[in-house]
C-alpha cells in the first residue's frame, strides 16, 4: 500500500467509526460530552505511557479509556451535587484533565514521542510508518488495523443493541419501563465513545475527534428522519470528508486532520443549504409557495366579494389590486398570471373576471372561512 | 527571580491577573445563563481569524491578531445562533460543529503558514496553549483598554442583563430586546477570549470563563458579590498560573492557569460559605419521614 492510500484508508475508517456512535450523541443531545471525552483521553494516554515507561498501545489505551470514563462519572457526580449546571460541570472537568495532560507532555515528553501540537491535530500523516508485526510477519500499517477494529466494534455493538439504543434514545421512560436500563445503555455508549476517541485521538488529535463524532452525524440529521438512514448517511459523509480532506491537505501542504474537519464542515454547509427537509433554501421555497398560494386565494375572494356590485368594474382592474392589496407590481403580475393559468380568472382589457371554475373555488374558500369562524 | 524587582515578571503576572479578573467577571453571566460552553466554541472559533489576520497583514502585532480573532469569534457566534434557529439541531450540536469546524480551518491555515516561507517568524502556535512569558508592557496596556471597555458596557447594561438572566419572561414583557442583548453579551465573551489568547491560548480559554464563576457561586447568593468574587478568583488563578509557568522551563501558561483555577474551584465546591458541600455533609441529617403506607 502506498503512503497516501494508508492515510486515506485510516481517515475513512476512523471517520466511519466515529460517525456511528456520533449519531446517537446528536440524538441524545450529548455532543459536548464527546468534546470532554476526547480531551480527557490525553492524561489517560500519558498515565498509561508513564506506567509502561514508554509508548505502549495496551496500557496507553487502557489509561485513556479509564480517563474518559472518569470524565463521564465526574461530570455526572458534579452535576448531581446541584452546585453547578450540566454545562458548567463539563466546562470544569475536562479542561482540568486536559491541562494536566498538556502540562506533563510539554514538561516531560516534549522531545520524546508526542509534542503539544500533535495533541491538537494528531499525526495521521505518519500512519504508514507504524507497522503491525506478528512474529516476523509484517501485516501492514497498524493504524489501518486499529481503525478497522474500531469500525467493527462500533458496528457490532450498535447492531446487537440496536433496539434498546433506539428506544432509550427516543423515549427513555418507555425504555426504563420495558426493563432496558437507560443508565446501563448510557455508560455502554460512553464506553464506545471513549474507546473510539482513543483511536481517533492518535490519528487526528483531540479537537478534530469532536469534528468526526459530531459534524457528519449532524449532516445526516439534516438529511433524513429515519435512524438507519441517518447512521448510513453519517458514515458516508464522514468517509467522504476524509477523502476530500486528504485531497485538500495535499493541495495546500497543510494538516490532514484540520482539512478533514474543514471538509466535514463544508459538507454540513451543503446539507444546511440544500437539504430537502430542513435546508434553508427548501424552507425559503416553501415560504414563497405558501405566500403565492395565499395571494391567489385572496385575489379570487376579492373578485367574488365585488362581483355584481356597482364598483365591480373599478375593483377588478389589475392596477387597482396593487393599491388595495398593497402588492408590488411584479408580485401582482405573478399572482394574476398564476390564476389565469389555472383557469380560475379571465383577463380582458386589464380587467379580471372569475371563470365558472374560479367561482366554485371562491365559494369553497368562503365556506371554509365560515366554518373556521364558527 | 523576584516578583518585586524583576520587571518582566511583574508585567507577566499583572497581565495574567488582569485577564483572569476580566474573564471571571464576564463569565459570571455566561455561567448563570448556562451558556458556559459557548465560550469554548467561540475561543476555538478565534483560531482561523488569528491565522487570516497574520496572512493578510504579515504582521504579528497582537492588536491586529486580536481583531482577526474577534471577527472570527463573532462569526462563530452568528453561525451558532443561526444553526440553532434554522435547523432542528440542539444547541450542543451547534456548539460542537462551530468549535470543531472553525478549529479545523484554523489548523489548516496554521500548518499552511508554518510550512510556508516565514516559518521562523510566525510562532503562531503559541496561541494554542498560550505563553505568558511573551507578554510585553504594550500588550498589557491593550488588554487593559479592551477589558475596561467590556466592563464599562457590562456596568451600563447591568440591570438589563440581570433581568434577562434571572427572569427572561419578565424581560420580554417589559420590552427588553432579548436578541440584541444576547448578541452583546456574547460579544463581551468574545472580548474576554480575545484578551486571553496570548496568555491562555484558544484551547483552554473557555475554562477561565466557566471556572471562576462556578467557584464564586459557592460563596454567595447575591449577583453583585458573585461578580466580585469571580473576578478575584480569576485574578488569583491567572497570577499563580503565570508565576508557575514562567519559573519552570517548557511549561505553557494556559494549562498552569487552568490547573491553579481547578484547585480554587474544588476548594470552593467543598468549603464555599453559601453552598459548600462539606457544610452539607457535616450538618446532622434530618430524620426522613416514614414513607406513607399504601392502602
Amino acid at each position: 500500500m502506498t503512503t497516501s492510500l494508508v492515510i486515506v484508508l485510516t481517515g475513512v475508517l476512523i471517520a466511519i467509526a466515529c460517525a456511528l456512535p456520533g449519531s446517537f450523541l446528536i440524538l441524545r443531545r450529548m455532543s459536548m460530552l464527546a468534546d470532554a471525552i476526547s480531551h480527557a483521553v490525553l492524561p489517560g494516554l500519558v498515565a498509561g505511557y508513564a506506567l509502561a515507561q514508554g509508548p505502549n498501545l495496551l496500557t496507553g489505551a487502557a489509561g485513556a479509556v479509564a480517563a474518559a470514563l472518569l470524565t463521564v462519572v465526574l461530570v455526572q457526580a458534579l452535576e448531581r451535587t446541584q452546585r453547578v449546571s450540566a454545562d458548567g460541570a463539563i466546562g470544569i472537568v475536562f479542561p482540568a484533565l486536559f491541562a494536566l495532560g498538556t502540562a506533563i507532555v510539554s514538561r516531560f515528553y516534549a522531545d520524546v514521542h508526542i509534542d503539544a501540537d500533535a495533541i491538537l491535530y494528531g499525526n495521521i500523516e505518519f500512519a504508514a510508518l507504524d507497522r503491525l508485526l506478528v512474529g516476523s510477519a509484517d501485516l501492514g500499517p497498524s493504524a489501518v488495523w486499529t481503525s478497522g477494529v474500531l469500525v467493527a466494534l462500533n458496528l457490532g455493538a450498535i447492531l446487537v443493541t440496536y433496539k434498546e439504543l433506539k428506544i432509550s434514545t427516543f423515549d427513555p421512560g418507555l425504555s426504563a419501563s420495558l426493563g432496558y436500563s437507560p443508565s446501563l445503555l448510557h455508560y455502554g455508549l460512553m464506553t464506545l465513545v471513549a474507546i473510539t476517541s482513543v483511536g481517533a485521538f492518535t490519528a487526528v488529535g483531540a479537537v478534530l475527534t469532536v469534528a468526526l463524532f459530531i459534524v457528519p452525524a449532524a449532516t445526516a440529521f439534516l438529511l433524513t428522519q429515519r435512524l438507519p438512514v441517518m447512521l448510513a448517511l453519517a458514515a458516508t459523509t464522514g468517509a467522504l470528508a476524509a477523502v476530500l480532506g486528504y485531497g485538500l491537505a495535499v493541495a495546500l501542504d497543510a494538516s490532514v486532520a484540520g482539512a478533514i474537519a474543514a471538509s466535514a464542515g463544508l459538507l454540513f454547509l451543503l446539507a444546511y443549504l440544500f437539504s430537502p427537509y430542513q435546508g434553508v433554501l427548501a424552507h425559503r421555497r416553501q415560504q414563497q409557495r405558501q405566500r403565492l398560494q395565499f395571494a391567489q386565494d385572496t385575489l379570487i375572494l376579492h373578485l367574488i366579494t365585488h362581483e355584481g356590485t356597482d364598483r365591480s368594474g373599478q375593483e377588478s382592474a389589475v392596477a387597482h389590486l396593487r393599491q388595495e392589496l398593497r402588492w408590488a407590481p411584479s408580485f401582482a403580475d405573478q399572482v394574476v398570471r398564476r390564476v389565469v393559468e389555472r383557469g380560475l380568472v379571465a383577463r380582458t382589457n386589464g380587467h379580471l373576471a372569475l371563470t365558472a371554475q374560479g367561482r366554485i373555488q371562491a365559494q369553497e374558500l368562503l365556506r371554509l372561512e365560515q366554518l373556521q369562524t364558527l | 527571580m523576584d516578583l518585586f524587582t524583576d520587571y518582566t515578571l511583574r508585567i507577566v503576572v499583572l497581565g495574567s491577573a488582569l485577564l483572569g479578573a476580566v474573564s471571571g467577571i464576564l463569565g459570571t453571566f455566561a455561567v448563570l445563563r448556562r451558556e458556559g460552553l459557548v465560550g469554548d466554541a467561540l475561543a476555538h472559533a478565534a483560531l482561523p481569524g488569528i491565522c487570516l489576520a497574520f496572512m493578510v497583514t504579515g504582521a504579528r502585532t497582537p492588536l491586529i491578531l486580536m481583531i482577526g480573532a474577534a471577527l472570527s469569534g463573532w462569526l462563530g457566534t452568528l453561525v451558532l445562533l443561526r444553526l440553532v434557529r434554522d435547523t432542528k439541531l440542539e444547541e450542543d450540536a451547534g456548539l460542537g460543529i462551530v468549535l470543531s469546524v472553525f478549529f479545523g480551518v484554523g489548523i489548516v491555515l496554521l500548518t499552511f503558514i508554518q510550512r510556508g516561507e516565514n516559518a521562523a517568524q510566525a510562532g503562531l502556535d503559541r496561541y494554542l496553549f498560550g505563553q505568558a512569558a511573551t507578554l510585553l508592557e504594550e500588550h498589557v496596556i491593550t488588554m487593559s483598554v479592551l477589558g475596561l471597555a467590556a466592563l464599562v458596557v457590562l456596568a451600563l447594561l447591568y440591570k438589563e442583563f440581570k433581568v434577562l438572566t434571572f427572569d427572561p419572561t419578565f424581560a420580554a414583557s417589559i420590552g427588553l430586546p432579548a436578541g440584541r442583548l444576547n448578541v452583546i453579551l456574547m460579544s463581551l465573551v468574545v472580548v474576554a477570549i480575545v484578551i486571553g489568547l496570548q496568555t491562555v491560548g484558544v484551547v483552554l480559554m473557555a475554562a477561565l470563563l466557566v471556572g471562576p464563576a462556578a467557584a464564586a457561586r459557592q460563596w454567595t447568593d447575591r449577583l453583585r458579590n458573585m461578580i466580585l468574587i469571580s473576578g478575584l478568583i480569576g485574578a488569583v488563578a491567572g497570577a499563580t498560573g503565570a508565576l508557575i509557568s514562567v519559573s519552570a522551563e517548557r511549561i505553557p501558561t494556559g494549562p498552569m492557569i487552568i490547573l491553579s483555577l481547578t484547585v480554587l474551584v474544588v476548594f470552593s465546591l467543598l468549603f464555599g460559605r453559601a453552598r459548600g458541600l462539606v457544610w452539607e455533609w457535616l450538618r446532622p441529617r434530618r430524620v426522613q419521614p416514614a414513607p406513607e403506607v399504601g392502602r
